[in-house]
């Protein structure tokens, strides 16, 4: 048991949270960063996919990586993150329909994932299948929590809602009378590479020492 | 014993036999799982009819409502035949080939309406919808618009019931007899026939613009008599007009 969650397991989970995190220090996923995260909910379900995708592939990857062929790693990555992603996609569409619509959009996305391919490349190719596991894992969840950070400011600021209920009081906008106005600069994608940029600033503010 | 894992052999039979096992293996899935799915989708879209005449299709049981409250008909010759062959899930190539369908049913508040399947294109991919119409075929009832692959949080949103019901009520055919319905900037709506696109999916939002006058179109010869109406000059009922033609 100590042997599972060693200095060195550990350090494979909680690196990516913080110090290495995928977003703010590796600048990888920016893409789907920027293309779900107008609203808090998409930006969730995405993060959570890529996190439960990114370990399989990673256990997958780390069982086959001493018979990989070297000169073709790359496909051979690729093709084991596109089936898995198809057979999850096809077999919620069989048993959970509505999820499967939900998350359809996604798909394409979860797979041209530049994490998933970086963290194969990087760690499952050198690792055994637990540590691989939980660096999966931690690297989604650390996609995850950016993904939220800037679903967060972009609904609050952008819709004047979260998860789609009103939190900003209607009497507060100019249309009701009063002094607020949605910021429609927060709905476009461009804004949240600003956000990405100030939460990559206030990261590595407080991240001085390393 | 230790593999050589660098040799030109190898990697040819290592990517044949990962290519073969993963067809194989998607083939199966997919054959596998085939009917359940079709089972899902036929019964979403039968939600989705369902969704556009008003029901919640969240809380209903679909397949036992759709078969008490909708019919699905066959637009031939200027009449509606009952169609009873496969339930059919997308109606794009079936509206081209001119075999349109019409369902007909009751609205969740009780009122006659038809259903009309109408196909169209967003940014990123296509979008297909149901619109409800009056049973004077004018005036629209209900909505239920769907996408492939908008983005989400902003062009998706044309699938959120805000964006959908700001469609009930609405007139159809503008003066000249042509459709008028249409989608404009979000906040700009300001005649009867216009509703508020989305915020930061102009493209979507045109896009169903597109799609609601062009689906109606397609349907003119069904809804002939009401566009005929809002058209004094001409009286021929328009589905005869288009027969003629046809033997010509």
């Amino acid at each position: 048991m100590s042997k599972l969650f060693s200095d060195e397991n550990k350090a494979a989970f909680t690196n990516p949270l913080n110090v290495n995190n995928p977003i703010t220090v590796q600048v990888l996923g920016i893409c789907s960063a920027l293309a779900v995260t107008s609203q808090l909910k998409p930006a969730i379900v995405m993060g959570l996919s890529v996190t439960v995708i990114t370990a399989f592939s990673n256990v997958i990857i780390s069982l086959l990586r001493k018979t990989i062929p070297n000169r073709i790693r790359i496909i051979v990555q690729l093709v084991v993150v596109a089936a898995l992603v198809t057979i999850v996609s096809q077999l919620l569409k069989a048993y959970v329909y509505d999820v499967s619509v939900q998350l359809s959009v996604y798909v394409g996305l979860i797979i041209t994932n530049c994490i998933l391919m970086g963290r194969l490349e990087a760690f499952a190719m050198q690792n055994g299948p637990w540590p691989s596991f939980l660096d999966g894992i931690g690297n989604g969840l650390g996609y995850a929590a950016i993904l939220v950070i800037v679903g967060f400011v972009r609904e609050l600021f952008g819709f004047g809602t979260l998860f789609g209920y009103n939190v900003i009081p209607a009497s507060w906008y100019v249309s009701n009378g009063g002094w607020y106005q949605n910021n429609g600069m927060m709905v476009m994608p461009a804004m949240s590479l600003i956000i990405v940029g100030c939460v990559i600033w206030a990261h590595r503010a407080y991240n001085k020492e390393s | 014993m230790k593999l050589n894992t660098n040799g030109n052999v190898y990697t040819f039979c290592y990517a044949a036999v990962m290519v073969i096992i993963v067809a194989f293996l998607l083939a199966f899935v997919a054959s596998a799982l085939k009917e359940t799915q079709d089972a899902n989708v036929a019964n979403d879209t039968k939600g989705q009819i369902l969704s556009a005449l008003g029901y919640d299709k969240a809380t209903i049981d679909v397949a036992k409502v759709f078969d008490e409250k909708v019919k699905d008909n066959l637009f031939e010759a200027g009449e509606l035949k009952p169609y009873e062959e496969k339930f059919n899930t997308t109606y794009g190539s079936l509206i081209k080939e001119g075999k349109l369908h019409v369902f007909t049913g009751t609205t969740a508040n009780g009122e006659s309406a038809y259903v009309l399947p109408v196909v169209g294109r967003g940014l990123w991919g296509g979008l297909w919808g149901y619109i409800a119409i009056s049973e004077t075929k004018d005036k629209v009832l209900g909505t239920y618009f769907y996408h492939e692959s908008e983005t989400a949080g902003l062009g998706a949103r044309i699938s959120e019931k805000w964006f959908q019901d700001q469609f009930n009520g609405k007139p159809i055919f503008g003066e000249d007899g042509e459709v008028a319905l249409t989608v404009v900037k979000a906040g700009a709506a300001k005649t009867e026939y216009e509703v508020d696109g989305v915020t930061g999916a102009t493209l979507t939002s045109n896009g169903v613009a597109a799609m609601v006058k062009d689906g109606l179109t397609a349907y003119k010869a069904f809804l002939g008599e009401a566009a005929a109406q809002a058209e004094p000059e001409c009286t021929c009922p328009v589905g005869e007009n288009e027969e003629t033609n046809v033997e010509q």
